[in-house]
Order: C-alpha cells, then sequence, then structure tokens
C-alpha cells in the first residue's frame, strides 16, 4: 500500500516531521502543509533530514502556504514538488490511505 | 473517489478548517464526493451560527454551511465534543434546559459513530488538526 | 458493514490537552462497530499510558484505567515505538500492565502492549486502512 503523510508543523516547532520521515515506508509521499511548508526550506537546521528521505519518499510543499508565509519556492530544498489544492486532492487519489503528522 | 473528512479544531485559531474548506472545494472542483465532515475536539466550534467575524475576514461557518447546501455534504458535530463546548441544537438544548440553540445551518449533531461510519465508507479518510 | 482496518495514533501527552481523552473515546466506538483497531504510540503518546497517573492535584478525572478496559473490547493491538520510550528514559516497566483474556488460550491473560522499532512499525502503518491521528 502507499500512504500520503501530511505534516502540517514546522520543524522548528514539533517533531511531527522528524516523525513522520521516521516511520514512513519506501515509496509513500510527504504533502508539507500549513506551519509544516516551513520545513521544505533549504539551508535551514532541518534540511538535511528532509533531504535525506527524498531517496525513498516523495516529497511536496502546498504552494499557497509557502506564499502565505512570504517564503518563496526558488528557495526550497532541491526536489520538492510544489502543489496546489487541487494537486493535493490529486495525490490523496493517487495513494491508498492518508496519515496526518499533527 | 469519495472522501470523508475529520476536522479536529475550531475556526480562526488554527489553520485546520481553512484547510479542510479548501480541500473539500477542490476535491468537489475535481468530481469527488465529500461523504462527510465530521467535526470533533474544538472543531465542534465550526458549527456556531453565532460567530461575527469583522466584515474583512472570512466567515469559515458560512463557507461550510455554504458548501453544505451548494453539495449535500453532512456536516456532523460530535455531540459529547459539543456537549463540553456548548453546541447545541433545538433538541439538545430544550433536553440540557438550555435557553437556546445555536447550530448552524447544515450542520447536524450526532454521535462518534459517523465517524468510524465515514472511515468504513469512504476511499480515504484525511485529517485536519493541530 | 465491512470491516477495516483502523489505526488511531496518540502523540501527545494527556491532560496537558484533552486529545488523548477524546482519541480514547473514538477508540471504544470503532471498537464498537466490530473494526479491526491498533493503537499506536509515538513521541509523547507513551505517556499515556504511564503507570502510576494520579490528577488529583489538577482537579481532571483520570481516564488512564480505561486502557485497562480496552481488552475487554477486543482492542488487543497497542503499538508502542520502542525509539519514543528510550529517548524518553522509559522502559515497559514504567508503562500500565496491559493484558487481553485469550478466549481461544482458556482465557490466558496475554499482553496487549507490543514494543516495537520504528522500522516494524512503519510495516504496521502500511498495511492500515483508515489512520485517524490524534
Amino acid at each position: 500500500m502507499s500512504t500520503l503523510h501530511t505534516v502540517n508543523k514546522s520543524p522548528f516547532e514539533r517533531d511531527s516531521l522528524s516523525s513522520c520521515i521516521r516511520l514512513a515506508a519506501k515509496g509513500h509521499s510527504i504533502l508539507l502543509i500549513e506551519d509544516g511548508a516551513l520545513g521544505a526550506m533549504a539551508g535551514t537546521d532541518h534540511s538535511d533530514m528532509v533531504a535525506g528521505v527524498m531517496k525513498d519518499v516523495s516529497v511536496y510543499v502546498l504552494g499557497p502556504d509557502l506564499a502565505a508565509r512570504g517564503m518563496s519556492e526558488d528557495r526550497i530544498i532541491d526536489g520538492i514538488q510544489v502543489v496546489d489544492y487541487s494537486g493535493f486532492v490529486e495525490l490523496t487519489a493517487k495513494h491508498d490511505t492518508c496519515q496526518s503528522w499533527l | 473517489m469519495k472522501y470523508s473528512i475529520m476536522v479536529n479544531e475550531g475556526p480562526y485559531t488554527h489553520q485546520a478548517s481553512d484547510t479542510a474548506l479548501h480541500f473539500c472545494k477542490a476535491a468537489l472542483d475535481a468530481g469527488y464526493e465529500i461523504f462527510r465532515v465530521f467535526f470533533y475536539h474544538d472543531g465542534v466550534n465550526n458549527g456556531t451560527r453565532y460567530t461575527v467575524p469583522p466584515q474583512d475576514d472570512r466567515n469559515i461557518q458560512k463557507e461550510w454551511s455554504k458548501l453544505a447546501e451548494a453539495h449535500e455534504i453532512d456536516l456532523v458535530i460530535c455531540i459529547a465534543a459539543a456537549q463540553r463546548r456548548g453546541i447545541m441544537d433545538a433538541d439538545e438544548a430544550k433536553r440540557q434546559g438550555l435557553d437556546g440553540d445555536n447550530i448552524a445551518p447544515g450542520f447536524r449533531i450526532s454521535g462518534l459513530g459517523q465517524l468510524i461510519e465515514g472511515g468504513i465508507i469512504a476511499d480515504r479518510q484525511l485529517v485536519f488538526g493541530d | 458493514m465491512a470491516t477495516k482496518k483502523f489505526m488511531f495514533i496518540n502523540r501527545k501527552a494527556p491532560y496537558g490537552t484533552v486529545y488523548a481523552l477524546e482519541s480514547l473515546e473514538v477508540v471504544l466506538i470503532g471498537a464498537a462497530f466490530e473494526q479491526d483497531v491498533s493503537l499506536a504510540f509515538i513521541g509523547d503518546g507513551v505517556y499515556q499510558i504511564a503507570k502510576g497517573q494520579s490528577t488529583d492535584g489538577i482537579g481532571m478525572k483520570n481516564f488512564s484505567p480505561t486502557y485497562k478496559a480496552l481488552g475487554d473490547y477486543e482492542i488487543t493491538k497497542l503499538y508502542v515505538e520502542k525509539e519514543s520510550l528510550e529517548a524518553r528514559g522509559l522502559t515497559l516497566d514504567d508503562l500500565m500492565p496491559l493484558v487481553w483474556e485469550d478466549e481461544d488460550d482458556d482465557y490466558a491473560e496475554k499482553p496487549s502492549i507490543r514494543l516495537v522499532s520504528s522500522a516494524e512499525l512503519a510495516e504496521v502503518f502500511d498495511d492500515q486502512d483508515v489512520v485517524l491521528s490524534f
């Protein structure tokens, strides 16, 4: 089975993203939403952790949440794909289950 | 594709309800079905019609009510969570001896079984919360 | 009604927020609907099943005895992530001894808590139909 994990907390605030990365299986996807979008930024204390999981897991970020926080798509980690809400919906349809990391 | 959605936070403090709304609209635009939205924890606070945000802000409760009416979406507020937080329909207010109800149009109050049933019937279950 | 695999993920300590208590209420309903129910305790969620909870001083109801009743509702799969427990300096001895009675084995008491590694828990998650996070 394949799972879409959503993370809505900044990695600076909670362990949601690190827990998700620890427990996501190969072939799963992670979508960063709300404050979780901040986990997509390059050059942070958490960027290596995110880049490290990307060989096994596809990582996406919700564009509107990135924009709302004044963070440019140019500054996200290489290989993270930006989606809008319809892209979010398609990701849920493409995977068998959805798991939220709050 | 049939979706069941759980919203665990009230409006305004957390983004959860906004994100859930955007998700539901996008899913409907894609031709998918929202079978049920279940409001739990402080999420029950999305269903009071006494929400009066400033005019330049969005009215999250009205957005849910509008969506429910346009697409016949079942908006369910958990009764146990609602009673703890003072969200009442007319029957429940009467039963509790309260002087009025506050439930918003399109919402109904029911039990947690509705959440489990949603998970069983829907193809996908999503959780929006904190 | 169909039977699905429901996983309830608990990642928050009890009492500071209502999530642990209200999660438990959903778990019991899931069992009443005769679904295949599992629970996972990750991160601070492991504190939900800590031994010796005493809430007299904070004026809140101690709901930890409810976990002991889960076995009676045929909820027998409580996964605890080993890494989370260790990170908090805890061992299995710090958790409530939760058991269920196996009626196919002369009602022998069996442990409900399954201590698993992150990798093992990831496999368990991979097999679920519905995941509810609290």
